[in-house]
């Protein structure tokens, strides 16, 4: 009895009590409305089982691993990335006009998510690694470290990931300290680019962008789905329609209800209570992501776990914002609400790279 | 070195801390910036963003209404519906070649090249997105059929639909009407009775007759299924229904016995009967010849059965009984002469001298009988129709005194009979003159024109129901209604029952005296007069008046070189009612063609008044052939 005690104990040592309870609570809310939105089916409920554990053993062991030696993972796992973009470049399979993925023996991969975690990863590496002394070359090199990776991504055309990359690649920078004064000339750069880069957006994207901006411009093609998404929250009201009961939902309105499009399904169902909620827990979760980030030993640490704590966030907003209509349709799923393995898998990486930074802080100072 | 070290650190910390502040104020910026978003969306837009997801949701089924019955006076059916299985094709959802899919569907349910022809008549007229049936009445083994490869056919479905359906045939087809699918124009109707929303999912609506006429009467209200639809338009579940309210039935005062008899009565001759209770104004029979079958339009009428109807010489489709004008000829005797008694221009007892014509401007018209009638009376005038009796009494009326008089009468204007297409005839005066023509110099009316007005001739042109409506007036003592073919009509949820037409229009205020002696001289053309022969040994007192009309052509129809001798013949016209005491029966009758009166529309009149009153049934039609060789003109 006393062993198994001791064994427990042990297992859950690396673990961090209030950040997984509150990503197991939107986990539960997520299945609950991925079980809503696939025809009150258990036909996703298998599958997401097998998905969560996998996710929670990656999770489980990588919180083992001391930081420190998560960071020798950091210039492999990247340039094993930039590598596999290399070659989706030039030998990917194209899907509806994308070139995302690619064949390895039986399955395929997309390589670009391994990027969500291998960049911020290479960049908390090399922050480093010059940790004493940065200068603005670093901060340029870092730049280029982030913005090459991203360029294949938007190549694929794969703008979504290429967001959520090139955040989690900023956010590094930013916590690394990077000048106001740059960051202010950045913004200011960009806007003056952005009708440089309007004409470098494919047409489907820039038809997302006008979409965004009036709906009804074409409400049976681009516009069908916020049209629809929109509709949805908005007949949820404050109260919502009740768990299965979202007509929207079930009679198909919704497109892709159970993976992009779940967040239309929980707004419809639960109303704005269930948003207030859901927001609330995003805040809590991003919250204790960010304590232990300000508790972090190490620069590299902190720089990492300031990243993740972000790109939770987001995931989190592109993903409402884009479903409720106020940002441009991207392929981003809401974190732990979303069906989907890979996505499950990588969210619960960043977890385990939080509980691993904490748990193994002492022993740092030590 | 230490110290410095350890300082550059606490100073990289803190700057890291503030940053994560700074990181942590933008999530909560953007998530409040989410929170407004859902509040806009959620509480502010909520009811429209509802309605949105309801109109979504939920979609309106029309439920097609019962068309109302239309019975006879006795409770024959005259019209009624049936449920039949059609296969329909909607071309605008069609995946192949329409040409191709019929050739498919051909391999399983036989399609005549008929269907084919209507089909195509059909999709002219309709709207792409419409269905339109390419088969009709499918048997049950026909729609097990295809029911069983409907997956292969995409935009065609077998419905179940209902017909109108006439089971007389084409009995009284003038009188009823028939259906067609709604156009353009019904549109705009629907649209000013403000139908609308009672319309939809209605294909056919009247096109004549009281099926037009009464169109709203019998359509019914349309009743609503509500469907719960998904996203791919397939109905999911029913949330409600709306049952539909059947059309008001239509009870006629038409007999349609009576009305059998008379189109059976004009054989293959062309022509029109009006009969009228005089007491009610009520429509007993309405008759024009020749009739169609309405039943062809019922599922849409193949192209080569509408050309047919259309290009017939005969005319089929036109309603003579109101709408073609003809001169009444000398059936306009017993009006002039009770004109004459009205205005004080005429004693019955006033006699003239006929010497078998009558000279007027250097002009002289003759009457039908050499030598002349000798000396004629009134009486005598209307018995033996004597023209110059006529001519002298129409010269001292002037035309103006005539017109007034036979506009009271009704001639010369619509009796507002409740089926359309009427058309108001001519009645000659002064004004209508300057009206009718253009040129100062055709204006003038001149004194010789009103001659031969008295006979019935000149620019006279009433229709049949016009003349009916005014024997019937006689009939009932000067007292008129509006000849009407609905008597009542009974409410389908209610059961009321409203009456059509229960006031007279107008009373002439006709002295007994003046009536006493047309009254008279009618029965006495019946008796022996030129009706003599026609109702010889009738077995009851009639009242009557044969007319002969010359053909030819007020509205500036061409003369046909080529026209068959036939076609040039004169008119012939009778008007009658029966029993001369207390008349249940009031008629006109024209024979296109037919030469005299007292020849072709007499014998009619007689069968029609010989069933009515005795009850007798002819054997056949009244004699064709027989050419008129007395005075009945």
């Amino acid at each position: 009895m006393e062993a198994i005690r001791r064994y427990w104990c042990k297992a859950i040592e690396h673990l961090d009590g209030p950040l997984l309870t509150i990503a197991l609570v939107i986990l539960g809310i997520g299945t609950a409305t991925v079980y809503s939105a696939t025809y009150i089916g258990l036909s996703r409920m298998g599958p997401q089982a097998v998905n969560l554990l996998i996710a929670f053993s990656v999770m489980w062991m990588v919180a083992q691993v001391p930081p420190q030696k998560l960071l020798r993972f950091a210039v492999p796992l990247y340039v094993l990335g930039v590598i596999l973009l290399l070659a989706v470049w030039l030998f990917g399979i194209k899907v509806n006009g994308a070139r995302r993925w690619l064949h390895v023996g039986v399955t395929r991969i997309q390589p670009s998510e391994i990027m969500k975690i291998a960049m911020p990863l290479m960049l908390a590496w090399y922050f480093h690694k010059h940790e004493a002394a940065l200068r603005w070359r670093h901060y340029a090199t870092a730049s280029m470290l982030l913005l090459v990776p991203v360029a294949f991504i938007i190549k694929q055309p794969d703008l979504g990931t290429a967001i959520l990359v090139l955040a989690a690649g900023f956010y590094v920078i930013f916590f690394a300290g990077l000048s106001w004064k740059v960051i202010v000339g950045l913004i200011a750069a960009g806007a003056a680019a952005a009708p440089f880069a309007w004409t470098m957006l494919h047409d489907y994207q820039r038809k997302r962008i006008l979409t965004l901006i009036d709906p009804t411009s074409d409400p049976l093609g681009t516009g069908y789905h916020i049209i629809q998404s929109t509709i949805a929250i908005g007949s949820g009201g404050i109260i919502g329609k009740g768990w299965l009961n979202g007509t929207q939902t079930h009679l198909e309105f919704i497109p892709e209800k159970h993976t992009d499009f779940i967040f239309a399904v929980f707004s419809e169902e639960w109303g704005l209570i269930g948003n207030l909620v859901l927001l609330l827990l995003y805040l809590l979760l991003i919250g204790r992501c960010m304590m232990i980030a300000a508790n972090a030993p190490t620069l590299s640490s902190r720089l990492l776990a300031g990243a993740i704590s972000l790109n939770f966030f987001t995931y989190a907003f592109v993903n409402m914002g884009m479903v409720s209509g106020i940002l441009p349709v991207v392929g981003v799923p809401l974190p732990f609400v979303s069906y989907g393995g890979t996505a499950l898998v990588t969210l619960f990486l960043g977890l385990g790279i939080l509980m691993s930074i904490h748990t193994h802080r002492m022993l740092v100072k030590k | 070195m230490r110290y410095t070290d350890l300082s550059s650190s606490d100073r990289e910390q803190e700057q890291f801390r503030f940053r994560l502040g700074f990181a942590a104020g933008m999530v909560l910026l953007c998530f409040v910036i989410l929170f407004a978003r859902f509040f806009w969306l959620q509480v502010v837009k909520h009811d429209y963003y509802s309605t949105r997801a309801e109109e979504n949701r939920i979609s309106l089924v029309p439920i097609i209404p019962n068309r109302g019955l239309i019975v006879d006076r006795n409770g024959v059916v005259m019209a009624r519906n049936y449920s039949a299985f059609t296969l329909e094709i909607t071309p605008s959802r069609l995946q192949e070649d329409l040409e191709t899919v019929i050739e498919q569907i051909g391999t399983l349910i036989p399609i005549t090249p008929k269907d084919r022809k209507r089909f195509k008549k059909l999709m002219e007229e309709s709207k792409n997105f419409e269905s339109i049936p390419i088969r009709t009445r499918l048997s049950d083994d026909e729609v097990a059929r295809f029911a069983a490869n409907r997956y292969r056919f995409p935009g065609v479905e077998v419905k179940a639909r209902l017909f109108r359906q006439y089971p007389l045939g084409d009995v009284a087809s003038h009188a009823l009407g028939y259906m067609g699918r709604i156009n353009d124009k019904d549109l705009e109707t629907i649209d000013n009775a403000e139908q609308t929303p009672n319309y939809k999912g209605t294909e056919h609506i009247g096109k004549a007759g009281l099926e037009q006429n009464y169109e709203f009467q019998l359509h019914g209200e349309t009743g609503y299924e509500e469907v719960e639809v998904d996203a791919g338009g397939r109905a999911v579940r029913v949330l409600s229904r709306t049952a539909p309210v059947s059309g008001n039935n239509l009870s006629l005062t038409l007999d349609s016995k009576l009305q059998e008899i008379t189109e059976q009565a004009f054989g293959s001759r062309r022509g029109a009967l009006v009969a009228i209770e005089p007491s009610t104004g009520g429509i007993l029979a309405l008759v024009s010849k020749p009739t169609y079958d309405p039943n062809l339009f019922v599922d849409g009428i193949r192209g080569d059965d509408w050309d047919g109807l259309n290009t017939d010489p005969d005319k089929p489709l036109l309603n003579r009984a109101i709408y073609s004008a003809y001169p009444p000829g000398s059936t306009f005797k017993p009006f002039m002469a009770l004109a004459a008694l009205v205005q004080g221009k005429r004693t019955p007892s006033q006699a003239i001298a006929d010497p078998g014509y009558f000279n007027f401007g250097g002009h002289q018209f003759r009457d039908d009988k050499k030598g002349g009638h000798g000396m004629v009376d009134m009486y005598k005038s209307i018995v033996e129709s004597c023209d110059t009796y006529y001519y002298i009494l129409a010269n001292d009326m002037g035309i103006d005194n005539i017109a007034a008089f036979m506009g009271q009468l009704g001639l010369g204007q619509r009796t507002g009979v409740d089926i359309q297409g009427e058309s108001e005839g001519v009645l000659p005066s002064q004004a209508w003159k300057k009206r009718r023509f253009k040129k100062p110099e055709h204006q003038k009316w001149y004194a010789g024109e009103t001659i031969s007005i008295g006979i019935g001739q000149g620019y006279n042109a009433y229709t049949p129901i016009q003349l009916a409506q005014a024997v019937a007036t006689i009939a009932n003592d000067g007292v008129m209604y509006r000849p009407h073919l609905v008597k009542y009509i009974t409410n389908s949820r209610s059961g009321e029952k409203t009456m059509v037409e229960p006031q007279p229009i107008r009373d002439l205020k006709l002295k007994p005296e003046h009536l006493a002696v047309i009254k008279n001289a009618m029965v006495g053309v019946n008796k022996a007069g030129t009706g003599a022969r026609a109702f010889a040994g009738a077995g009851y007192e009639s009242a009557g008046k044969t007319g002969t009309a010359q053909v030819f052509s007020l509205k500036g129809e061409k003369y046909v070189e080529g026209a068959t001798k036939h076609h040039l013949r004169d008119h012939s016209l009778f008007i009658a009612y029966a029993p001369a005491e207390q008349p249940k029966i009031a008629l006109a009758v024209i024979v296109e063609n037919g030469g005299f009166g007292a020849a072709a529309a007499a014998p009619i009149a007689r069968m029609v008044l010989d069933y009515y009153i005795l009850g007798k049934v002819p054997k056949g039609p009244a004699n064709e052939d027989e050419e008129g060789d007395d005075g009945g003109h």
